[in-house]
């Protein structure tokens, strides 16, 4: 505490508040400077801003719920890469499989042969929790032991348990008892 | 725009003649309409017709705004401590309690502390306050300090107080005789002044305890 001023005139009072103890701003606690008393230390936020704010943000999540929509109804996206040489027909027997990467260093692909001249490639991956399925070629499905998931073996839609997603298709084409890996659909409905 | 800084607030309570002028014009104010922000004390009213108008003395050091536990009382630069913030006060009524000159006013209705804010609508645009421009005997003057000195040669300004151990200075001024052996006015002293008249509290229990 200053002792109060003597003269003849009082002084006028500052531009700044001034702290009970009256010392220097430098010593004052940092929560001071958190919640200052002075009109033009502190942001203010107007009720208009925060309108605009809450507007704003409102405005982007249903973007982007619309986004989503779009997405699941119109999003299947084929990727296009180089034709690739996956296996030759006579290497699987009907009802093998044997995993495959497409493109190069992509996750596990599953080639599956279901017929003498027709074959289907899925991702390996689960789209619950990405564990590895199994085709169960006997029952058309395709299998994944982890929580006890099925898919389709001819289109990979979701069929029973967890996943909500089909599997991501890789697109093939039989030529001259060679298969060949063409593209991938990555179906997101 | 902020209010001029050579004007300021001048309160002379020994000036002030109880006609209540102060409040009618502070209630028509904008900023606060309808509501009269200006207390009228009586000072001793058994023995004395002194009243004394108490607007908002302004602070330097608000203790309104000190205890406010939702930052909503702000003092702009020119000194002019202002109402709360009404999207953040939260009627706690500590302000009212705290203010040393008993200033703030809490309404209820609205959930939201007033106070006199000097008529920010009408000072920022330099005009006079609602209440000095109605005040007959000029017990509240809002001019410059040199206005003041011709007008009121005995008189002198005083804005620093004492609370006990803190020391206020305030942006209004309060005249005190300008032969006033002190430049400031120690508030709490008259705390350990003897009462005026005789001491009702003392005088119960004394025959509480007779019979």
């Amino acid at each position: 505490m200053s002792q109060p001023p003597t003269g003849s005139s009082p002084e006028p009072v500052g531009p700044r508040s001034v702290p009970p103890n009256r010392a220097a701003p430098e010593q004052q606690p940092r929560w001071r400077r958190d919640f200052p008393i002075d009109w033009s230390e502190d942001d203010y936020v107007s009720r208009r801003d925060l309108v605009k704010y809450v507007v704003l943000t409102s405005a982007a999540f249903a973007a982007g719920q619309l986004w989503l929509v779009y997405e699941t109804l119109f999003g299947r996206r084929r990727s296009q890469a180089a034709p690739r040489v996956v296996a030759s027909v006579d290497e699987l027997a009907v009802g093998q499989a044997k995993t495959f990467n497409y493109p190069e260093g992509s996750t596990p692909r599953l080639l599956v042969r279901t017929g003498p001249r027709t074959f289907v490639a899925y991702d390996q991956q689960c789209t619950h929790l990405q564990c590895p399925v199994v085709p169960v070629v006997e029952h058309g499905r395709l299998h994944c032991p982890c929580h006890n998931g099925w898919f389709d073996l001819q289109t990979g839609d979701p069929v029973a348990g967890p996943p909500q997603r089909r599997l991501p298709r890789v697109l093939l084409e039989v030529r001259e008892e060679t298969v060949y890996a063409t593209g991938v659909e990555d179906g997101a409905g | 725009m902020p209010v001029p800084e050579n004007f300021e607030f001048f309160v002379d309570p020994g000036r002030c003649i109880g006609c209540q002028s102060c409040l009618q014009a502070c209630a028509q104010c904008d900023t606060h309409k309808g509501q009269s922000m200006i207390q009228l004390d009586y000072v001793d009213r058994t023995r004395s017709t002194q009243t004394l108008p108490v607007i908002c003395m302004h602070c330097d050091s608000p203790t309104c705004a000190e205890v406010c536990p939702a930052d909503a009382i702000k003092r702009t630069e020119d000194g002019v401590v202002q109402t709360a913030r009404k999207p953040r006060c939260i009627a706690c009524n500590n302000c009212v309690l705290a203010c040393p000159f008993g200033v703030p006013k809490m309404n209820t209705r609205m959930n939201l502390m007033m106070k006199c804010d000097m008529c920010y609508d009408r000072t920022s645009v330099g005009l006079k306050p609602m209440c000095a421009s109605v005040c007959p005997s000029q017990a509240l003057a809002f001019g410059t300090r040199e206005e003041m000195a011709k007008l009121r040669p005995r008189a002198k300004p005083v804005n620093t107080f004492q609370f006990g151990m803190q020391t206020i200075r305030t942006k209004v001024n309060v005249m005190v005789p300008a032969d006033a052996p002190r430049e400031l006015i120690d508030v709490t002293a008259a705390m350990y002044s003897p009462t005026i008249g005789h001491d009702v509290l003392e005088d119960v229990f004394e025959s509480e305890g007779a019979t």
